[in-house]
């Protein structure tokens, strides 16, 4: 099937400096692609080149197999969702989501037909006639989304555009957004710094940093098998050590942290060698703790220690542990079942987890 | 706390009203009045509409105060279609120093007064300047060309001296709508022409009614640019009040001219304001 | 358009074409008259004669220069001498009422406030002459009552003061009004917290935080006083400031001894204007 977006070796130079470089993805038909990177990374860039506001320095955008360098961007069969949705105040409701169907020529009475369908579609119906600042921020979104699908788009365009709204809201908007993909059925691009959004939503996320793609995949690679060390530490959080390669036995190694801590952990494939020095991540809700070291016997790191802080944040608290050498904090997930209820600071605990939890790479990248 | 917060209320107040009622009020009142005098005898006045009669009575006078009204229009229009494209450069297709560097340039001209302005375009315009000068020196001409002392000169020297009032308040509405909506405009399927007509006329119309209203004010009370590029027979409104007033000392026929030149404006901003649905504190405050 | 629709070279350049022509407009008639400020000739236009300083600072005839032409300078010094205490009063009044809009409400306040902005939509003639009518009813009222002759409230100086400062005054009100919305009120809120009288607060912290706009309106005000002409010609006296002077010598004909105090305007009024600019960004 063609993809309804594809990019083959897009680059984006300005000057010197090279904003997106050589940036290749395709988006199948009726899927929810996002483009996840810390700001500054260049995912802007390449949603700016694909609406037709950018020309890109280098390589091809090709929409439903089409390549749409040549049209401008009122032309294009993309349209977007501005980061600060950009709905037009001079007007009302129904005509900013009547505008693109009134550039089209469509007769006004299809076009009012249409806007109220849009606007049912979308929960809101029979606002039409109210102005745009007197309506909250989620149904902006909502309007904002509207607005381009009534064009029946090949992709839909997202902008972070969720940013400027608070947290809780934000929550709400995120399954509402996947609910409103899923019946407009349409491809949806979103961008987003946020990776709780692009986990949640995505069908496919691209992790994006100084300008080229770390990784491609679905939510749960990114953050079960990481390829690089940059997609480790930015999705999810975890835990960090640096060290030496002592040992490799297949695909495990063993290592030793800078403060002499024995960490064993998986290469994935990745050639590490012994003496080299290396990255090792383990998320805090693969580490188990316990209160004998009896209970932890099958894994292969193990490490007694105490706690040194209790991070309570209801469902998701932690605690800090520090193993024998002083200086090195362990994040490990507190289960919330009760029996930990009485856990103090200072308290003896042991931790322990599976080898094939911490993701190694060679030091260095990031 | 309370007969503190009434005394300073009362402290502030007072200037204010002194100001807006011995200076604005009973002044224009005054006018009023004066201008319902008629003179019977010497030092004899009898309450008539006698100036107002002469007015209507008259048809230069008549004719003058239309021409005016006509030809303020007129420049207030010709302002705005040279401003809106200049002031949509300097707000959205310059950015950061260019776009200071412009905007000051703008006012550069304005810091010095209308009389030197004038003086320039006189020397420019007139038979023996620069214009002319450089006309016969070219061969485009033979002899001298007088340019000065006609409508076309005054309407100029009008729109010259009043670009400033509409390229500021134009720059600063504009520059405040965000790029992001120009361009969902276009990647709605806008063009050029749609996107103007729809998105960027609409967010610019207080600037514009700004703009139009201190425009339209300024050459309507204007008397220095009509007087100097337009000679002596430029008849514009304000020279007549002028003549009654200092030379003619006819203050009674002065003030009733006044009297309907301040209606006049008075119409002609309040039927802009109703029409764009703007309200005066809102384009001036 | 904006930089980032693609639009065709030719438009662009078009556009960029048409804003360079606009600023030529805009200069031309100012680069005229300095330029001819320096021609030794006795009119104002071609051709050159060549290049003078005659025109500043001649003492002989016929090319006495500025410096020693005693009815310019005097002129100067009127208009100086109006334009300060205009901006003075104009700067009080305007901070006076900037708070009584920013710092209170109560009833007619929407009404007053439209009041306040009339004077920028009345026609400056018609401000001068309701002045000049009004002040000579009064005058005239005293000396029929008292046989008193207010001179203050014949045409002269303190007329122009008054007509000047009936719609500088709203100017000044305006801006000082924009700077004071800005404030932080807590910040006033903080200085009573720590210990301050209301009074004080406001000297202390509130005055400080308007001062740039406070000098900022003062030199708004000098060079709307300085520069107007209309209000002025209706109420000025046998001592004419210096627009309504050289108004008058242009009626009879004009040598660069025009362009010369013109060029001189130019200069002031451009240091001026520099000096507001550099105070508002240092705040």
């Amino acid at each position: 099937m063609t993809p309804d977006l594809e990019c083959t070796g897009l680059t984006k130079r300005f000057g010197q400096t090279t904003a997106v470089e050589n940036v290749s993805f395709a988006v199948p038909p009726g899927s929810f692609f996002s483009i996840l990177g810390p700001s500054g990374c260049g995912k802007t860039t390449i949603m700016r080149m694909i609406a037709g506001f950018l020309d890109p320095s280098e390589g091809d955008i090709r929409i439903k197999g089409r390549s749409v360098l040549d049209v401008p961007p009122n032309k294009r069969p993309v349209n977007m969702v501005f980061q600060h949705l950009a709905l037009f105040p001079m007007m009302n409701i129904a005509d900013n989501i009547g505008y693109g169907l009134r550039r089209a020529g469509l007769a006004k009475s299809e076009i009012d037909r249409k806007t109220g369908e849009a606007l049912e579609r979308i929960g809101l119906p029979g606002i039409g006639s109210r102005k745009v600042d007197e309506l909250s921020g989620g149904q902006k979104q909502r309007v904002a989304i509207a607005r381009c699908m009534v064009l029946e788009p090949d992709v839909l365009l997202l902008d972070e555009p969720l940013g400027a709204l608070d947290l809780k809201l934000r929550e709400r908007m995120k399954v509402e957004l996947k609910a409103l993909q899923a019946a407009f059925d349409t491809t949806f691009v979103y961008i987003t710094h946020d990776q709780s959004e692009a986990l949640v939503m995505s069908d496919n996320i691209a992790v994006m940093n100084q300008g080229r793609f770390e990784q491609m995949g679905t939510g749960r690679d990114l953050y079960y098998r990481p390829d690089t060390a940059f997609v480790a530490g930015f999705v999810g959080d975890t835990n960090r050590w640096r060290g030496r390669v002592e040992k490799e036995q297949g695909k495990s190694i063993q290592l030793r942290t800078e403060s002499g801590m024995i960490l064993r952990g998986a290469t994935h494939g990745r050639a590490l060698h012994a003496g080299d020095h290396a990255d090792i991540f383990v998320r805090p809700e693969a580490i188990r703790i316990a209160h004998s070291k009896d209970e932890l016997a099958h894994f292969d790191n193990l490490i007694s220690g105490h706690v040194t802080s209790m991070l309570f944040n209801g469902a998701a608290s932690r605690v800090l542990v520090c193993g024998a050498e002083e200086g090195d904090e362990i994040e490990v997930n507190l289960p919330q079942s009760g029996e930990f209820a009485a856990l103090k600071k200072g308290a003896a605990v042991h931790i322990g987890w599976a080898g094939d939890q911490g993701n190694c790479f060679a030091a260095g990248a990031t | 706390m309370r007969n503190e917060a009434k005394l300073g209320l009362a402290l502030l107040l007072t200037p204010l009203l002194l100001w807006l009622s011995l200076l604005i009020f009973i002044p224009h009142v005054d006018v009023f009045l004066v201008s319902l005098r008629e003179r019977v005898g010497v030092g004899t006045y009898e309450t008539s509409l006698a100036n107002y009669l002469t007015f209507f009575n008259e048809p230069l006078y008549l004719w003058t105060f239309l021409r005016t009204a006509v030809m303020s229009v007129l420049a207030t229009v010709i302002t705005l279609l040279i401003a809106f494209p200049v002031s949509y450069y300097i707000a959205k297709m310059v950015k950061g120093r260019v776009q200071s560097a412009l905007f000051l340039l703008c006012l550069v001209p304005f810091w010095v007064s209308e009389l030197v302005r004038t003086f320039g375009w006189m020397i420019l315009l007139r038979e023996t300047g620069v214009f002319s000068s450089l006309l016969q020196f070219t061969g485009l001409s033979s002899g001298p060309v007088e340019m000065l002392y006609n409508d076309g000169a005054i309407m100029l020297g009008l729109v010259y001296t009043s670009m400033l009032f509409m390229v500021v308040p134009l720059v600063t509405t504009l520059e405040s709508l965000p790029d992001e909506v120009v361009e969902a405009g276009y990647d709605l399927g806008g063009n050029g022409l749609s996107v103007l007509r729809e998105i960027i006329v609409p967010h610019a119309m207080p600037g514009i009614v700004s703009g139009c209203i201190v425009v339209f004010m300024l050459s309507l009370g204007n008397y220095l640019t009509p007087t100097m590029l337009g000679g002596k027979e430029s008849l514009w409104f304000t020279e007549l009040i002028y003549s009654q007033f200092i030379v003619r000392f006819n203050w009674e026929l002065g003030a009733a001219f006044g009297f309907m030149l301040l209606i006049l404006s008075s119409a002609i901003v309040w039927g802009m304001l109703k029409l764009t649905g703007q309200s005066l504190e809102k384009t001036m405050g | 358009m904006i930089p980032s629709i693609p639009q065709p070279r030719v438009l662009t350049a078009a556009y960029a074409a048409y804003v360079t022509l606009f600023f030529i407009f805009l200069a031309l008639p100012l680069v005229v008259v300095a330029v001819f400020a320096f021609n030794d000739s006795q009119f104002p236009s071609l051709p050159w004669e060549g290049f003078t300083w005659n025109w500043f600072f001649g003492s002989e005839r016929p090319m006495i220069g500025v410096f020693h032409e005693r009815a310019i300078l005097k002129a100067i010094g009127t208009s100086v001498f109006v334009a300060v205490v205009v901006s003075a009063l104009s700067v009080c009044v305007g901070t006076t009422n900037a708070f009584l809009f920013n710092r209170y409400r109560f009833r007619g306040q929407g009404a007053l406030y439209v009041l306040m902005l009339l004077p920028l939509v009345i026609p400056g003639i018609v401000l001068g002459i309701s002045i000049l009518v009004f002040s000579s009813r009064v005058a005239n009222g005293v000396w029929d009552g008292f046989q008193i002759d207010l001179e203050i409230l014949r045409p002269g100086l303190w007329l122009v003061v008054l007509g000047q400062f009936s719609f500088i005054t709203t100017i000044a009100t305006l801006v000082i009004g924009a700077r004071l919305q800005k404030f932080d009120r807590s910040l006033e809120e903080a200085a009573l917290n720590l210990g301050a009288g209301r009074l004080t607060a406001i000297r202390t912290i509130t005055m400080p935080y308007l001062a740039p706009a406070m000098i900022g309106a003062f030199v708004v005000s000098f060079l709307m006083s300085f520069e107007n002409f209309n209000t002025t010609l209706m109420l000025v006296g046998s001592d004419a400031p210096l627009t309504i002077a050289m108004f008058d010598r242009l009626k009879e004909g004009s040598t660069p001894l025009l362009n010369a105090v013109s060029l001189l305007l130019m200069v002031g009024s451009s240091c001026l204007a520099l000096v507001m600019i550099a105070f508002q960004k240092r705040s």
